[in-house]
């Protein structure tokens, strides 16, 4: 297949007018959607094979896009009669795995950070906790005793208020300037400036972000975990997860509001509404991570990309961390332990933060642009006219 | 003893297996193939063609009984049996609601393929997809499915079936389904139906076969040996003209090339031998393979310029390209004088009128051998494209005589547990020719039809010959 490789790298350098030099990874992403576009068995498993029917030529920015609209479900790969031991070796999910990863890497803010995506693994997330949560720990304890008189939930005796929001507030704001300066870098690299949105697409792309649609199998009856049958496990541990994480950050969110708008200082009593939003959140992810780190580790290899493990499992941890460090925080915080518990909670929340714009929370954010691509082009008129039609 | 056990492990095998084992009956079934290459020539399949007299689902409009019989009876040129076609033709209208219970999803037809969204139902995720779903099904239902277990031979007592020999193995059972596909990937026995040319060639020796490798012939065979009736002609089979740097096997839809009534096509001598233009292409493409593989060296050449890029299907490979038509013949190997004349000569020829891909429209040639009757234009306009094309088999017609209850034939007598289904049968109906999808309709319908029988069978019940399997809608 080599000059088939070289083939499509001299069309792409026509499409494009320059010549791109494609690594292995999108050369091989290039390839398969050749070998995909002329079969298209798969139309209706989700966006991604609509999307390259649009196309008769892959270069570097149609597969970061592609890359990013694939969910990796697996139904393509099942499915395919041309996947391993074939020649062909058609295995959409993983070459498209490998690529979307280096898009990370690639368009991440500042550059020189990308190469921290490849090194995000589960003892950094592990390390980065627990010296944050140490030097959380010895900051109380160099006030004084670690264990106090219960304080009844008064955290701000430990941290004053100003000071967590300072941490916190500016660590989470430049995880987010970094990503979205990283998803900007992407979105001008694939969208061309011409197409407008078209009213409804980004509702369209909204929906398909928050129901997972595309882990649905395209039938309805979802994704691949292990082999050939479809489960909603996926969808469903994600969703736990997801909205786990936002039920979490809507706890804190009216938290805020309490406290400058209404004046309302912390702790908050277990019937108000942060406490019950955290802990449902809480909850959400303790139960979610757990699953997908089960399916993560029964997933076949050719069903992603194995090298991303660590990446996968070092948010996965963390997260699950997050919430059980939080959950502890809630029960003991009447108790003389409550410092303690903070400053481990704290330790692990600043390290998920940190990691926020260089792992694998980043694929929710390029996922969604993706979505938004799909859901502005598919509105755009088909320039191809194949004659079969 | 196993009730029904079932020889094949695509489409019809399937269908058979299941039925049989919803019928009450225990069932075996024996696939020739490892599991990553189960499935025979089905996993290539990617929908079936379906009656229906008001829109259903994926389906639009109306296909009619009377319709799909005269397209069957056009394609087939007469060498069908109405009373089978019909059967199988009424079986379309219903089988979907069977399928899709065994976990089978369909979906609207795909792009490139609007010609078929009246008359075909897409299997979601094509063929193998619709394999995976039924063998999911048998695991289910307790089918014992055994892999890498291809049949020898039979034993067959005066008309019945006794026993299978697999590797040596003896398995008895009370009734048998044959579903085990035809010859096609059975070089030698190629060889022997296409024999030698004028030119002292063997044609089928450069034929590519689009699907499995598993399709050995064994069990037509040992039923040719024990006497069963044969029906069809060996050297006939469903031929494409497929790229001819597809692999030797399993190739499938991708290796198609959908260029050729976009251009000219040429044959090793840097000659045009066909009217590139005379129908549509879906109507023309399984006439191409036999005519290339009537041509020296089995080969041809699809010739296009850049004005038909992006207007054909992508093909796998990409062509061979050259910014003059000088430097296409040596990047083909053709020689270059004669193919640039041939391409003088047609440039000439061409009438342009109003050129419509979409319709029958007015441009033609005038004044060269063979004309091109639609669709020509000059070949004028680089970068040019070239691309060698070989015969590729899809199947082989050669088959076992069978009944509208399925049941083979032994000397004009109907065995009374020995059933065929699949391509191993499918002669029957589809004597010549092919539509798209028919295949699937045949071996779903003769696969339900086989298990049913065999079930039946195996119980001493006498069914009415042509029924219908539907549960409890089964009617007479």
């Amino acid at each position: 297949m080599q000059s088939l490789d070289q083939l499509v790298r001299d069309a792409s350098e026509l499409a494009t007018g320059r010549p791109v030099p494609m690594s292995p990874a999108e050369t091989e992403v290039a390839r398969q959607m050749q070998i995909c576009n002329a079969c298209r068995y798969c139309e209706g498993f989700c966006a991604v094979f609509p999307a390259m029917t649009r196309r008769l030529e892959f270069g570097a920015a149609d597969i970061h896009y592609l890359a990013n609209l694939c969910h990796n479900c697996g139904a393509c790969l099942h499915a395919c009669q041309y996947a391993p031991p074939h020649e062909f070796a058609v295995a959409v999910p993983q070459a498209l795995a490998k690529v979307r990863a280096d898009t990370y890497a690639q368009y991440a803010w500042p550059p020189a950070f990308g190469a921290l995506y490849r090194k995000n693994g589960l003892t950094v997330a592990l390390a980065l906790s627990a010296a944050l949560a140490l030097f959380l720990v010895l900051a109380v304890a160099s006030q004084g005793s670690l264990w106090h008189a219960p304080l009844a939930g008064n955290f701000y005796a430990v941290f004053p208020h100003n000071t967590l929001v300072a941490m916190f507030g500016s660590v989470f704001g430049l995880a987010l300037l970094a990503l979205g300066i990283g998803v900007a870098r992407f979105w001008r690299d694939v969208q061309p400036a011409q197409e407008v949105p078209a009213p409804g697409a980004a509702t369209e792309a909204a929906r398909a972000a928050l129901t997972l649609k595309y882990l649905d199998g395209g039938h309805g009856e979802g994704c691949h975990d292990e082999d050939d049958r479809a489960t909603h496990a996926r969808r469903r541990w994600h969703h736990f997860t997801f909205y786990g994480f936002m039920l979490c950050l809507a706890s804190t969110s009216v938290a805020t509001l309490y406290h400058y708008l209404l004046g309302w200082q912390a702790p908050y009593p277990v019937t108000s509404l942060p406490v019950i939003l955290g802990t449902l959140g809480g909850i959400g992810l303790i139960v979610g991570p757990i699953g997908l780190m089960r399916l993560n580790l029964r997933r076949p290899a050719l069903h992603g990309d194995r090298a991303q493990r660590p990446m996968d499992h070092a948010f996965i941890v963390l997260l699950l961390l997050v919430s059980v460090t939080g959950l502890a925080l809630l029960v003991g915080r009447e108790t003389g332990a409550m410092a303690l518990l903070l400053a481990i909670h704290l330790g692990t929340v600043m390290a998920l933060f940190i990691t926020l714009p260089y792992g694998k929370f980043a694929h929710g954010m390029y996922r969604v642009a993706a979505l938004l691509k799909f859901a502005i082009e598919k509105r755009q008129p088909n320039r191809l006219a194949l004659g079969a039609d | 003893m196993i009730d029904v056990l079932v020889i094949g492990g695509g489409n019809a095998a399937l269908c058979a297996a299941l039925t049989a084992r919803e019928g009450g009956a225990s069932v075996m079934l024996l696939e020739s193939a490892p599991p990553e290459w189960r499935g025979g020539n089905s996993i290539h399949t990617r929908n079936i063609r379906c009656m229906h007299d008001a829109p259903q689902d994926v389906l639009e409009d109306a296909y009619p009984e009377e319709e799909f019989w005269q397209d069957l009876l056009k394609v087939t040129g007469g060498i069908t049996d109405e009373h089978l076609a019909r059967t199988v033709i009424r079986d379309s209208s219903f089988c979907r609601t069977w399928m899709r219970k065994h976990g089978v999803h369909f979906q609207p037809s795909l792009a490139g393929t609007l010609h078929l969204s009246r008359t075909n139902a897409f299997f979601m995720g094509g063929g193998k997809a619709l394999v995976n779903a039924y063998y999911r099904s048998c695991e289910r239902l307790g089918i014992a499915v055994r892999y890498n277990a291809p049949v020898d031979r039979l034993e067959v007592e005066n008309g019945r079936f006794v026993a299978a020999w697999v590797n040596g193995e003896r398995i008895a059972a009370r009734a048998c389904v044959l579903a085990c596909g035809g010859f096609e990937s059975n070089r030698e026995w190629l060889r022997e139906a296409w024999g030698q040319n004028e030119r002292g060639e063997w044609p089928s020796d450069n034929f590519l076969i689009r699907g499995t490798r598993f399709n050995q012939g064994v069990l037509l065979k040992d039923m040719m040996a024990h006497g069963a009736d044969i029906i069809g002609d060996p050297s006939q089979s469903h031929c494409v003209a497929i790229d001819a740097r597809a692999p030797a096997y399993d190739g499938g839809i991708c290796t198609r090339v959908d260029a050729v009534s976009l251009g000219v096509m040429v044959n090793r001598d840097a000659q045009r031998f066909y009217d590139e233009g005379e129908d549509f292409w879906p109507k023309r493409y399984a006439i191409w393979g036999r005519l290339v593989a009537q041509q020296p060296g089995q080969i041809g050449y699809c010739i296009i310029d850049s004005k038909a890029v992006g207007r054909f299907m992508p093909p796998v490979f990409p062509g061979v390209k050259a910014n003059s038509l000088p430097e296409l013949a040596r990047g083909l190997g053709l020689p270059e004088e004669a193919f640039v004349a041939t391409l003088n000569a047609y440039n000439a020829a061409c009438r342009i009128g109003t050129f419509d891909h979409t319709v029958l429209d007015d441009c033609h040639t005038e004044g060269v051998t063979p004309a091109k009757t639609h669709w020509a234009r000059p070949i004028d306009t680089g970068p040019f494209y070239g691309y060698a094309l070989r015969p590729g088999i899809t199947f082989t017609y050669l088959g076992l005589k069978s009944n509208d209850r399925a049941q083979v034939y032994f000397k004009g007598q109907p065995s009374d547990n020995l059933f065929a289904a699949g391509e191993i049968s499918a002669g029957n109906v589809l004597g010549k020719g092919y539509t798209a999808g028919v295949g699937m309709t045949i071996g779903t319908a003769f696969g339900r039809i086989a298990g049913f029988q065999a079930a039946a069978a195996i119980q001493g019940r006498i069914v009415p010959a042509a029924y219908v399997v539907e549960g409890e809608h089964a009617v007479a």
